[in-house]
């Protein structure tokens, strides 16, 4: 009995498929999509906290004190370091006014300012102030300079520090820096150097691939189906209903994890991803994800009575489900009310776990508890929705 | 004959109709079928229903198909014929009563039922990016035919619709006469011993149309398939049908052989005259309506008006009544009743009348209604 119902779904699944690849627009499809996403996601996206080439202007009003300005001091020092990092692009500006002017122009993306008074106030023992301008209407660059430009400063200062207290108080050298910054710190991960963005997206968009594949694919395969009238061909067939579900999700699970395969692909061949995990792992898990996404999708297909409802419940149902389950943002940055929404969404485990795999390169130990929530989800949905679907199907 | 829910009477207690059931029960006792033991019938209801809500669409209908007979559903669109066929097909669970399909439960054997009867929806049921060969193959395998069988029974089939060239081919590309001559022969893949057609012609030429009927009639007289098909035209009825059941509404409201359908007019004495009136109004057709004699009526064109009547002076009648609101006759013929005159004598409605039918609640002229009691002898 069993191996008639798998072998009838096979002939189902085949049958779609080979539907499937007669249509070139839909073969199109199917791979420029997911290269779509990479791209799409990976740039728009802002990749990480570092800039470069940032314009910026630089305005110095030292007056100096004779014939000594520290201002211009800090002004060619500041060009040389900047000129090794490229971090900034500096143009000059006449004064803070006139910074302004050319933030609200677009012109430039920040500003640096040195007081008049700057000389005068060292010399006289005191901390003298450099005035930072940024462009708010663009919070994350805004919050990027102002970073990097304090680092800069900072780093200048403790220049000034070491040669003030190797010449003025005779501490040699090398010594200097420990009476300055006694504390130093070593960021150590499990991967060598600052995983990119798209290493960071990449798993996500292989799950989400799947997961519409089979929560928009699967409806849409059944309804349509249903509206041209060819699935009346099938319940007249004295095969059992399970077997035109599984042919349905067959079809599509082959469909969306070609998909998947294709962006992990394009991921490593493309943006630089690096896969630390095992790939039969990675594969594993996309499966089980379908599992735990299928009877969802037979649900919304069991309630909606035609191809426009369907996709219209897959829509509030996927965008919920894509935001909300870590996909482009950690879900640790989302307000905690959200947090508990994601912690209710089977794809927030895949992702997840997924992820876990293939950044942090975890074993199969590591990843337990995400496994057994997906197979729990998995079991919950289809216990709910397979009956529905039959009951459905008699109307 | 195994019918032990015949005594069930929860099955005529919901039975609103006036036309009663003896006129269709007794067709599996007439005395054509002498022999009724070795007579099983291919299909069998009891009192099955199907309710939409508040809709009864199909109510409380209970027939036999005899084997080897083709037996014709005729009604206008909406009058239930392919909700009836679906409950049979096990596509669509009964509401209420019980059907069996080749001596099994519809609801209980479904799956045994499906394995001996083929399906012509009103839907073609193919795929057009598949090609015809592949379409029938793909619905072969589900049948279970091994693959050595499959094929050759495929090409024969093809054989049989003329279509053995156009295998290969996507079906996206066939004329509408060609996929419905693949849609009929994929529903004989399974050689089933009960065929249902839902409206097999609806759409085609009428060269495809006659093919397809054509191919009807052989596949009954050659395999002895029986067959059930519904229509909302009166001629296919009368062609290719040995029995038809006229439904409307939900109800059966007349089941006998054509000739005799038709026979109904001429034992109630009713005549068939086509009365063409040059000035012919609306007030005049009124008037017509109005006259004693007058069974039903229905025009046919600007000048045309149909009449079933009965009784001797009926034509004396008819003309005086013309006369005296001025009409003009160009002439008068007397005609053969067809079973559409036969629909309008027992619903009192056009064939084509659906839409206004489901308005009206008993507006019509069903003061006949239960004329079908006359013809059970």
């Amino acid at each position: 009995m069993a191996s008639k119902i798998l072998n009838h779904s096979l002939v189902i699944a085949h049958k779609d498929l080979l539907e499937f690849s007669r249509s070139k627009m839909r073969l199109v499809m199917l791979i420029v999509m997911p290269l779509f996403m990479m791209i799409m996601v990976g740039f728009i996206f802002p990749s990480g906290s570092s800039i470069s080439d940032v314009p910026l202007a630089f305005a110095n009003l030292d007056d100096g004190v004779g014939n000594v300005s520290l201002g211009d001091a800090f002004g060619t020092q500041f060009e040389v370091i900047n000129d090794q990092a490229g971090l900034f692009e500096i143009s000059p500006g006449q004064d803070l006014e006139d910074m302004k002017q050319m933030i609200r122009k677009g012109q430039i993306s920040g500003g640096i300012v040195i007081p008049n008074n700057f000389t005068q106030t060292l010399l006289n023992g005191e901390q003298a102030t450099i005035i930072i301008i940024t462009d708010q209407s663009n919070p994350q660059l805004s919050m990027q300079v102002q970073g990097a430009l304090a680092g800069l400063v900072d780093a200048m200062g403790t220049m000034a520090a070491n040669q003030a207290l190797n010449t003025t108080y005779g501490i040699p050298a090398g010594s200097t820096i420990a009476i300055i910054e006694p504390y130093t710190i070593e960021v150590t991960g499990i991967i060598p150097g600052d995983p990119s963005y798209f290493q960071f997206v990449a798993p996500g968009i292989m799950a989400m691939v799947v997961m519409m594949a089979l929560m928009t694919g699967l409806p849409h395969a059944i309804s349509y189906e249903k509206d041209i009238g060819t699935l009346d061909g099938m319940l007249v067939a004295p095969i059992k209903r399970t077997s035109i579900v599984l042919g349905k999700v067959l079809a599509q699970t082959t469909r969306g994890m070609i998909q998947g395969m294709l962006i992990l692909i394009l991921a490593m061949v493309l943006f630089g991803v690096v896969l630390y995990g095992s790939i039969i792992l990675v594969i594993g898990l996309m499966l089980l994800s379908v599992f735990s996404f299928v009877g969802l999708g037979i649900l919304v297909t069991s309630f909606s009575q035609n191809e426009e409802t369907a996709s219209m419940m897959m829509m509030s149902l996927m965008f919920p489900m894509m935001f909300l389950s870590g996909v482009f943002f950690p879900v640790e940055q989302m307000p905690s009310f959200m947090q508990t929404i994601s912690s209710a969404l089977p794809m927030t485990y895949a992702v997840n776990a997924l992820r876990k795999v293939m950044i942090l390169g975890a074993d199969i130990s590591a990843i337990g508890g995400e496994v057994l929530i997906l197979i729990g989800f998995g079991i919950a949905l289809l216990a709910i929705s397979v009956p529905m679907f039959k009951k459905a199907m008699c109307k | 004959m195994s019918v032990p829910e015949r005594t069930d009477c929860e099955v005529t207690e919901h039975s609103t109709s006036n036309v009663p059931k003896t006129s269709i029960v007794p067709e599996s006792t007439n005395c054509e079928t002498p022999d009724l033991t070795s007579i099983e019938n291919a299909i069998e209801t009891n009192g099955l229903s199907k309710i939409f809500g508040e809709l009864r669409a199909v109510d409380s209908v209970s027939f036999s198909v005899r084997k080897g007979e083709i037996f014709g559903f005729l009604g206008p669109n909406g009058a239930g014929k392919t909700t009836t066929i679906r409950m049979l097909c096990t596509l669509s669970t009964p509401s209420e009563g019980s059907a069996s399909v080749a001596g099994l439960d519809v609801v209980k054997q479904d799956g045994m039922v499906r394995e001996k009867i083929g399906l012509v929806s009103e839907k073609m049921i193919m795929y057009d990016q598949l090609t015809a060969f592949e379409n029938l193959r793909f619905f072969g395998k589900l049948y279970n035919i091994p693959k050595s069988k499959l094929d050759p029974r495929i090409n024969e089939l093809l054989e049989l619709v003329h279509l053995e060239k156009w295998a290969h081919k996507q079906i996206g590309t066939f004329s509408t006469g060609m996929k419905q001559r693949i849609n009929v022969i994929r529903a004989l893949l399974n050689n089933p011993e009960i065929l249902f057609l839902d409206e097999p012609t609806l759409g085609l030429d009428p060269q495809s149309t006659s093919e397809i009927r054509e191919f009807i009639r052989n596949v009954n007289t050659k395999n002895g398939t029986s067959i059930i098909l519904t229509t909302h035209m009166m001629v296919e009825a009368d062609m290719l049908c040995d029995r038809i059941g006229i439904i409307d509404r939900g109800k059966i409201v007349a089941l006998d052989t054509p000739g005799n359908l038709k026979k109904m007019i001429s034992s109630s004495d009713g005549e068939v005259m086509e009365f063409d009136i040059t000035n012919l109004t609306s007030a005049m057709y009124e008037a017509i309506q109005e006259v004693d004699c007058v069974d039903a009526i229905s025009q046919k064109s600007d000048t045309l008006v149909r009449v079933t009547c009965k009784g001797n002076d009926a034509f004396d009648n008819l003309i005086d009544t013309i006369r005296e609101s001025n009409g003009k006759i160009k002439s008068v013929k007397n005609l053969e009743p067809t079973l559409e005159d036969v629909f309008l004598h027992i619903t009192g409605r056009e064939v084509r009348d659906h839409t206004s039918a489901k308005v009206k609640t008993s507006s019509g002229r069903h003061g006949h209604m239960g004329r079908p009691k006359s013809r059970v002898r």
